[in-house]
């Protein structure tokens, strides 16, 4: 249905359009699909929480950049000591937080501890476990002592689940967010919009915007609209890929193609026959053909990935063509398997559009090679209690849209049910690595082992499509980690 | 009358403690996990356990729902786990928009259906009859999402006359926040009108066959005094029970108008607080609502009662 109804919009969009509604020159609005779920990211795993919050509310010692990159935000500067496990952090001074209150080393000591206290309900409490212990030897350093080198914790103290909140506000930036960012907070119409205004008391830089407007349109032919209408200045994540070659065409708006983080799987249960067979894995890796796949599920959107890393990670090497489009080969392979062609595979599907649509399609490779698929369509919670935590599912087409997350196929129970102690040691010896060059070295070795075992089918990297004004300056190309950052975004004149 | 308000009140009680007992136990029963759904991918069960005490998950059902029917009993209708604001505040600020809309949809309709209905009654088989109903029989077979999308490429990005959606709010005035109710109540009227025509329609032809009508005419009224004093009055309680039906519909079945005009109502919260399992949102939002149809079904018996008098004799 959803298709039909932005048919019917990309072809009424033939018409000429009516003017735009002249937009002020310190103001933005900005879609989004999905409402966040409070606005808190310390606690809450939603990527729609960062989207909203990430550097424009709260900042953390460390930010990632639009490349990707660790840069300093709170923290001016920081050393880090030869054994890889004492961070020096060299805290700005005189910064303060929306509600008045002192940012200094006391805060970062109460951010950490809270998120590793046992009440913790930090949704990445993972990131904070290397932490052995935080000294404040004065109010702007902060000296972060870790059980064991690891090797990405910089980039992990870059996440959204790392900022810092001030102390006083903790019970109630759910709905009432208190940070040190450039904007701060004026007020959430639940179910339409959140509004945040400059910061005057921000320690940086002040940001050229004025006010930021983020509307929540979940709907992909009324996002289309609200952009065609000029009620929105950009769409970072546009949801209608359909109307795109029209929005492309239309000088008022820059429609820009960039990456996300979000690996997408076609996740196999390796503690089920006939997945706990290396041979059937590879076999269902070269029935998929990705290219087809992008351009059928996702309009074309879409990068192949040959392990679960994604082009503009460091240290990526591709491994695409390791296991090239070839039915008559997995075929061969699923023979020798001993899988009996009829061979019925259920493949869960979450309600995301590269699911559901790349389910169909996929439905239809595993038949050129003999397998039947069985769709079953699941809710985001049933995905979650199903397969997720109870590990109840065969096969599951789903996006891992964490950062650089190699750790999840290194870990003692994850869904996947993949066991392999030359991964695991791969993994240990990358964290325990100080220095980059081995770092990079192994993060090659990593991939290389993941694409050897083919624990999950490794699909396609999500691209990030936005659309905005073509007036517009600043906005975020690619998407390293969720986030709308705002902070660097302007009107040319 | 005392009878019939006083079994109303007995049957409201019942269904209300019915319903709430339903949606809890399906809520209960229901796969997916509230504290998982907040956690995600990155739940581990130290932090799964500390949230799911932290919002009570761990207490058994039956003191769960005790806790629950007993916090309305006091007028405390929960937090939202989502948006952690009290619910009351959160189905007060939804109903601002969605009864608005209802009511707007159900007086645009009305205005349009019966006039239309009783004129092709009127003119039985003639040209303005067919053409009346086929018109209704294109009304019922558009479907209200794709009127919402033609009413905004035409209005909004056409004519740029009003916003492609999103709801301005009450505090930007009456006249913008009804501009933004003002093409969803339309994409919503007009099928709900085409529906209401026929019944309108079939309902005066059948009373214009009643002898009444024949002796009406027979002692010298027009066909048009007839119609009006005679026929229209007597056709009116079906459609008064097509009205109340489609206004309780109205108030939280519209999720899809208000998605393609991204409209903050009723029925996207109800939708949205099933999928993310804000469990008490849901368990709320269906009491209220089985609340509000009994009463819309009260109101509309007691149209009955007044568009009929021998009912009410019938009582006594």
């Amino acid at each position: 249905m959803g298709r039909l109804i932005v048919c019917t919009l990309a072809a009424s969009l033939a018409l000429p359009f009516a003017a735009g509604r002249a937009a002020a020159k310190d103001t933005l609005t900005l879609g989004m699909v999905l409402e966040p779920p409070g606005l808190d990211p310390t606690a809450g795993a939603a990527a729609a929480i960062r989207e909203v919050t990430y550097a424009n509310i709260y900042e953390g010692l460390v930010r990632i950049d639009a490349q990707g990159k660790v840069r300093p935000a709170l923290a001016a500067s920081w050393t880090i000591s030869p054994d890889g496990l004492a961070y020096t952090f060299h805290l700005h001074s005189g910064v303060r937080f929306h509600d008045g209150a002192p940012f200094d080393c006391s805060v970062v000591k109460f951010s950490y501890e809270r998120a590793l206290s046992p009440d913790s309900t930090n949704a990445q409490k993972g990131l904070f476990e290397p932490i052995a212990a935080v000294a404040c030897p004065d109010a702007t350093t902060a000296v972060v002592t870790l059980k064991r080198p690891t090797a990405s914790f910089l980039f992990d103290m870059g996440w959204g689940d790392a900022v810092m909140l001030s102390p006083a506000s903790i019970a109630s930036d759910r709905t009432n967010p208190v940070g040190t960012g450039p904007f701060r907070f004026v007020r959430w119409v639940k179910g339409d919009r959140v509004e945040l205004e400059r910061f005057s008391g921000y320690w940086g830089q002040a940001p050229k915007l004025a006010r930021v407007t983020f509307r929540f349109i979940s709907d992909p032919s009324a996002a289309a609209a609200a952009v065609m209408a000029g009620d929105l200045d950009a769409f970072p994540n546009f949801p209608a890929p359909e109307v795109l070659d029209r929005l492309k065409a239309d000088p008022r708006f820059s429609v820009v193609v960039g990456t996300t983080e979000g690996k997408t799987i076609l996740a196999l249960n390796n503690a089920r026959k006939p997945f706990d067979d290396v041979r059937v894995r590879r076999a269902l890796a070269m029935a998929i053909d990705r290219q087809g796949l992008i351009e059928g599920a996702m309009s074309g959107y879409g990068t192949p990935i040959g392990a679960h890393y994604v082009p503009t990670d460091p240290g990526y090497i591709d491994l695409v063509s390791k296991y090239p489009y070839n039915p008559e080969a997995a075929k061969k392979l699923l023979a020798e398997a001993g899988v009996k062609p009829g061979t019925t595979i259920e493949i869960k599907l979450p309600p995301p559009v590269y699911a559901r649509r790349g389910g169909e399609l996929i439905a239809a490779y595993l038949e050129q090679v003999g397998l039947k698929a069985d769709l079953v369509p699941v809710e985001w919670a049933q995905w979650l209690e199903g397969p997720f935590r109870n590990g109840d599912y065969a096969a599951t087409i789903i996006s891992h849209t964490e950062p650089r997350d190699l750790d999840i196929f290194a870990r003692e129970k994850y869904y996947f049910n993949y066991k392999s102690e030359a991964y695991r040691s791969l993994f240990a010896q990358y964290q325990a690595a100080t220095d980059p060059t081995k770092q990079t070295e192994l993060v090659g070795a990593l991939q290389r082992q993941l694409a050897d075992d083919e624990p999950v089918v490794f699909l396609f990297a999500l691209a990030k499509v936005g659309v905005w004004n073509a007036k517009l300056r600043g906005m975020w190309i690619n998407s390293p980690i969720p986030a709308n950052d705002v902070t660097g975004v302007s009107w040319a004149e | 009358m005392a009878r019939l308000l006083l079994t109303r009140f007995a049957a409201l009680v019942a269904t209300l403690l019915a319903a709430s007992l339903v949606v809890f136990v399906v809520l209960d029963v229901l796969p997916g996990d509230p504290a998982l759904l907040i956690l995600g991918t990155g739940a581990r069960p130290d932090t799964l356990a500390a949230l799911r005490h932290q919002m009570g998950l761990d207490l058994p059902a039956w003191w769960r729902y005790l806790l629950w029917i007993g916090g309305i009993l006091h007028g405390d209708w929960g937090v939202s786990a989502t948006y952690g604001v009290p619910v009351g505040d959160l189905i007060a600020a939804r109903a601002l928009v969605s009864l608005p809309l209802a009511v707007l949809a159900i007086v645009l309709s009305t205005l349009l259906a019966i006039p239309m209905g009783v004129a092709a009654a009127a003119r039985r088989g003639r040209a303005l009859d067919v053409s009346l109903m086929s018109a209704a029989q294109i009304g019922v077979a558009v479907p209200n999402f794709w009127l919402g999308l033609l009413l905004i490429l035409l209005f909004s990005v056409q004519l740029a006359w009003l916003p492609a959606g999103g709801f301005a709010g009450w505090d930007k005035g009456i006249g913008a926040a009804l501009g933004s109710l003002l093409l969803p109540a339309l994409a919503l009227a007009l099928p709900q009108a085409a529906i209401l025509a026929r019944v309108t329609r079939s309902a005066v032809l059948e009373t214009l066959g009643q002898d009444y009508v024949r002796t009406a005419l027979a002692k010298g009224l027009t066909g048009m005094a007839a119609l009006w004093r005679h026929a229209v009055p007597n056709a009116l309680i079906p459609v008064v029970t097509i009205i109340g039906m489609q206004f309780s519909f109205l108030l939280a079945g519209t999720v899809i108008i208000e998605n393609v005009f991204t409209l903050p109502g009723l029925g996207r919260l109800i939708f949205q607080a099933i999928a993310q399992r804000d469990l008490v949102v849901v368990q709320d939002l269906v009491v209220l609502l089985a609340g509000s149809v009994i009463v819309v079904n009260f109101a509309v018996d007691l149209a009955y009662l007044w568009l009929d008098p021998r009912l009410t004799r019938g009582e006594g």
